[in-house]
């Protein structure tokens, strides 16, 4: 590709239905039908009973930070350059999944450990939805 | 690795210089590193009959080196997919490749044009497919953004501070600038590390290794035959390859990773020195992989040589410097020789254990540790004179 983008989401067979939520402004994570275990990233099998029924159901979308970095040197340049800083973070859903995005509506440096964050929906390049969090207001 | 203690060796070194711009392919580059190992050995490279290589689509394939040198009988010819956890995994497979009787002498090696060429550290793909789907859209992209974000549940967990961090950093640069073939090889004191710019938070520019062109190799065979050669042989007492559960879908993916604050060296330290017979209070010297100041803290603790948490300390105590207990990454390490994706390490532990290393020699040195990996997988090794 020469066009320059931020990286594009490639809905597949096994994520098509997370995507979708996304669109339709639901944070859908997977429950195994059998053995009731939730997981993230989507996969066909769960890890933990291999078994292939498996629910969709809708996270509240609260979580709280479970790491995060705050990226200053833009990569790719040209892509991120009015982005920085901005902050990354590995989000823990009270659903017990962990899963990746961003922290906005607050200064970078503010992000802590265990900060209680809640998901909104925002489009992105090629037509897709992505989740962010923003700090939680109210009880976490 | 079990059941093979002493029982392999390494017979020759040899490298490229390492620079920002090689000028020529890859393969090249691999072709030199590899002739200058069997040279080192006294072994005819037309002898060599195994040849194995780690990479991740950057370099030239094993088998093409093993052409361009004309070797005429290749029975093993190996290219791991994987990055600096692969590094020990070459030279353990090349060992069990040896006691399978599918090859005698074996070359390892790892060769990019990290620098001038692919770039580690630059930006991935656009159209995020498979895991990376779930990663890059929000700008989680580069190898430094991976790992800063388990820098910071150190940080979270222990109070690391960027002292301890700038320790790493300062005593590596220290240990470079003994070092001709190091590409950075000016001192840098505290100050310096501390008003280095953030690149990704918490890391500094310092805490972030080189970018290099360049290719290094070792030549591997049996003890008996490793003694008729033109050098010292270096045996390997023992190793390790693993991690934890759940280490995701690729080498960047951690997102079900247990505990952010500790790395692969917590799951794979009872094999390695179990296998071989030693502890970490009988090393001298140790080549530890340092991508990232962060992964060095967290190897030592992974390893047994500091409680959790007390890595810091430990490094800025002093204890890792050349006169200090423990000296690490005695060339400069990836920090401050050359990013060879810790193949580097390799060649600098049996230099030492030759005694060859000159200003930077630590006295004495009779086993050395090389360690390969930051994350959720990796890969060590116990070397012996």
């Amino acid at each position: 590709m020469n066009e320059v983008s931020k990286p594009i989401p490639v809905a597949d067979a096994e994520t098509a239905p997370y995507w979708d939520g996304c669109r339709e402004g639901r944070l859908l994570i997977q429950q195994c039908a059998d053995c009731r275990r939730r997981r993230f990233p989507p996969h066909r099998l769960c890890p933990h009973c291999h078994s292939a029924n498996a629910d969709w159901v809708e996270a509240t979308g609260r979580g709280k930070v479970y790491s995060w970095i705050v990226v200053n040197h833009p990569v790719p340049k040209e892509v991120y350059r009015e982005e920085v800083p901005y902050v990354v973070a590995l989000i823990e859903l009270e659903e017990g999944v962990r899963m990746v995005s961003n922290i906005v509506g607050c200064d970078p440096h503010d992000v802590a450990a265990d900060m209680p964050v809640s998901v909104f929906f925002e489009p992105a390049d090629g037509g897709m939805v992505l989740p962010r969090f923003r700090p939680a207001t109210g009880a976490a | 690795m079990y059941g093979l203690r002493d029982k392999y060796a390494i017979a020759g070194v040899g490298e490229t210089a390492y620079t920002r711009n090689s000028g020529v392919p890859v393969l090249d580059l691999a072709v030199e590193a590899c002739l200058n190992a069997a040279r080192d050995a006294g072994v005819d490279v037309k002898d060599v009959d195994g040849i194995v290589s780690y990479n991740f689509g950057d370099s030239a394939p094993a088998i093409a080196v093993a052409t361009a040198l004309g070797i005429p009988n290749v029975g093993y010819a190996v290219d791991f997919a994987g990055g600096g956890n692969a590094a020990n995994l070459i030279t353990l497979s090349a060992a069990a490749a040896m006691e399978a009787g599918l090859a005698k002498k074996v070359l390892c090696f790892r060769a990019m044009n990290g620098r001038s060429g692919f770039r580690l550290g630059g930006g991935r793909e656009m159209l995020a497919r498979g895991v990376t789907q779930h990663t890059a859209p929000f700008g989680w992209i580069t190898y430094p953004q991976a790992m800063a974000m388990w820098a910071r549940r150190h940080i979270v967990k222990y109070g690391t501070s960027a002292e301890e961090f700038g320790s790493v950093a300062v005593t590596f640069r220290e240990n470079a600038s003994l070092n001709e073939r190091a590409m950075q090889r000016a001192p840098i004191t505290m100050d310096d590390y501390l008003a280095s710019r953030f690149i990704v938070e918490p890391f500094r520019m310092l805490d972030i290794c080189l970018e290099s062109d360049g290719a290094c190799a070792v030549l591997m065979t049996d003890a008996a035959r490793a003694k008729d050669m033109a050098k010292k042989p270096v045996y390997i007492m023992g190793g390790a390859y693993g991690g934890g559960p759940d280490q995701g879908e690729d080498l960047f993916d951690a997102i079900r990773w247990p505990d952010h604050s500790e790395n692969y060296a917590a799951y794979i330290a009872d094999d390695l020195w179990k296998s071989a017979g030693v502890g970490p209070r009988d090393v001298d010297v140790a080549q530890i992989y340092d991508c990232f100041t962060y992964s060095v803290l967290m190897q030592l603790e992974g390893f047994g040589f500091a409680k959790p948490g007390e890595a810091g300390a430990y490094c800025a105590s002093g204890a890792i410097r050349r006169d200090g207990e423990l000296p690490l990454n005695t060339h400069g390490g990836l920090l401050s020789e050359a990013y060879i994706h810790g193949f580097n390490h390799v060649v600098e532990a049996v230099r030492q254990l030759r005694g060859e290393c000159g200003p930077r020699q630590v006295e004495g040195a009779e086993i050395a540790l090389t360690t390969a990996g930051a994350m959720t997988c990796g890969s060590a090794m116990v070397l012996r004179n």
